[in-house]
């Protein structure tokens, strides 16, 4: 592990500072994202202690709405990746583990699921789920576990074979505790940094599904629903619709820089090339 | 070759299964999602329970799922795509001309990407660890860091709103198609740029890269003829599997700037419920998609021995 790299520090101080606003956002925006200055519309940004980040046509604080919609653009990212995680890398596990009839079907089954495309899948689901947050994450979830499943899968067939795991059946180690004690930690790393990258694009995801008005519910402060707002009055406010989109690049490229970090310093044969 | 038929036959039948699956999963949502008769019926006033009945058997939707699934692919089959619940045109002039503006914009896209992203990527791999590389890959990894919609607002901000350059909407010309484009060939280059940074340095090392160089060639020629050349097939490969991803792109961005294109059709069909034209849609392009990765999966099976075992 290089601390001192620059994906790293840039990666992480990216990431953390995103995260610290999103939690302190209650005690910092006392008047809270949904409060309108009504003598205060449509302020613009860099003039004023009030409204650094300007106003919206309602007199709304965009950078109290943007660190509220970040508060969304995580909790999605990171729930749908965990809950896509856990299942994937159980599922991954015991495939890999046992082989097998379940093993064939799930290999098939992630074939299947990886060659549809997403977006014209995730078009009709939103139709029916509506704008929800719950039912994004979980329909994230199911659309990306088979991801994890793969991963898991392919290290856990490789580690099964090592020395260390032939000797502990050999002493009479039970499954469960040879799963979780020695393959799991070693097949953790690529499924951190999976979950890292995914993370980021799940956050992209979001975005677009919210502007397209499939995502988050348009009446909650988020990032893609800002930037659909935003466009209406494009001509008079540019700041509405431009830092809500800062706001996404500057955490996506922290998540994606802290990833790459973790894929370098972990994988030892794209240390050479990147 | 039996091995290579065996292999073929595998792959086609994966395809067809999965684009069986995606209609079935697309037709199976939608009828959940609302009722068409009722969006016909908005307009007309006061409607009684008799009158949307009328309509759902005008339109066919009194037939069990099934059998209403099963015309639909027999149809898809015969080259008949049904009509329009809105409106009564026939499906397949909607998909007709829709589908060659999104092709257009999906290629031209992907054309200027390749233009911007292989001299870049080439760069950037003959500098490795240098300080052009590294601006390369800090400003491609910015580039895969925002969504492309807002790509697009930021230039109709730019080249519509502040400087007037160019139309902020429409297809009239070639002057509608740059915003688009342009749009989508940046993000596509993002990681264009990574994909052909990365075949290099795994060809750069090779004996004949330095045969070529003790042999006095040329710089360039060595770069563009010896070593891009074999890296082509993993190239070729990657750009193929990311179509799914450049359709799905190119639907967003029909959005931004009001494309008439297979994007805005599908859209316009899940707000309208308009059952047949999303069916169509979306089994066009997922027939599109799924047969552009088996290209790619063939070509790279009967070229590289390796692959096909597996």
């Amino acid at each position: 592990m290089r601390f001192r790299s620059f994906e790293f520090i840039v990666g992480a101080g990216l990431t953390g500072a995103m995260v610290l606003a999103v939690v302190l956002a209650d005690v910092v925006f006392e008047a809270g994202a949904e409060a309108m200055d009504l003598a205060m519309r449509l302020a613009v940004p860099f003039r004023s202690w009030a409204h650094p980040l300007g106003t919206d046509p309602l007199g709304r604080d965009v950078l109290a709405r943007v660190v509220s919609g970040g508060r969304v653009s995580l909790t999605v990212g990171v729930l749908s990746v965990l809950s896509a995680a856990v299942v994937g890398t159980g599922a991954g596990l015991v495939a890999g583990y046992y082989r097998g009839v379940w093993d064939t079907v799930l290999m098939r089954w992630a074939d299947v699921q990886l060659a549809l495309p997403f977006i014209l899948v995730a078009l009709t689901f939103a139709a029916i789920l509506g704008t929800d947050m719950w039912k994004l994450i979980l329909f994230m979830a199911v659309a990306q576990w088979v991801q994890y499943a793969r991963v898991v899968r392919s290290a856990t067939m490789v580690l099964r074979e090592r020395d260390f795991v032939v000797s502990a059946v050999a002493v009479g180690v039970r499954d469960p505790v040879i799963i979780w004690r020695h393959i799991l930690p070693n097949a953790a790393a690529p499924v951190l940094v999976l979950m890292t990258l995914n993370v980021a694009t799940n956050i992209l995801l979001e975005s677009s599904l919210t502007f397209l008005g499939l995502g988050i519910d348009p009446m909650v402060p988020s990032w893609g629903g800002m930037l659909a707002d935003g466009r209406t009055y494009l001509q008079t406010a540019w700041w509405v619709s431009v830092f809500p989109g800062l706001a996404i690049m500057l955490t996506v490229l922290g998540l994606n820089l802290l990833g790459d970090w973790l894929r370098d310093s972990t994988d030892p044969t794209t240390r050479s090339v990147s | 070759m039996a091995e290579v038929g065996r292999f073929l036959l595998r792959r086609l039948g994966l395809s067809v299964f999965v684009v069986l699956v995606v209609t079935l999963l697309v037709a199976w949502a939608i009828r959940l999602s609302g009722d068409p008769a009722m969006m016909l019926a908005e307009g007309a006033g006061s409607v009684t329970e008799q009158d949307l009945r009328n309509i759902r058997a005008a339109l066919g939707l009194d037939r069990p799922f099934w059998a209403q699934y099963g015309g639909f692919v027999g149809g898809m089959l015969t080259g008949d795509m049904g009509r329009s619940f809105m409106g009564g045109l026939p499906v397949a002039r909607m998909v007709g001309q829709a589908l060659p503006l999104t092709v257009m914009l999906a290629f031209l896209s992907l054309g200027v990407s390749l233009l911007v992203s292989v001299p870049l990527g080439v760069t950037a791999a003959v500098r490795r660890g240098g300080w052009v590389d590294q601006v390369i890959r800090v400003v491609s990894l910015v580039g895969l860091s925002f969504p492309n919609f807002w790509l697009a607002i930021m230039l109709v901000l730019v080249f519509s709103i502040a400087l007037g350059w160019l139309p902020p909407s429409g297809t009239e010309g070639g002057v509608g198609l740059v915003m688009p484009v342009a749009t989508m060939a940046v993000i596509l280059s993002a990681t264009n740029v990574r994909l052909v940074r990365s075949a290099m340095l795994e060809v750069l090392g090779a004996q004949y890269v330095t045969v070529a160089r003790s042999k006095g060639l040329r710089e360039t020629v060595v770069l563009y003829k010896h070593a891009l050349r074999n890296c082509a097939i993993p190239l070729i490969t990657f750009i193929g599997l990311q179509f799914g991803g450049l359709i799905g792109g190119v639907v967003v961005v029909e959005r931004v700037f009001n494309w008439p294109g297979m994007g805005s059709l599908a859209f316009d069909a899940v707000a309208s419920r308009d059952y047949p034209v999303l069916q169509a849609v979306v089994t066009v392009l997922a027939g599109m998609i799924v047969a552009v990765n088996l290209l790619v999966d063939v070509v790279y099976g009967l070229v590289d021995p390796r692959v096909r075992g597996q």
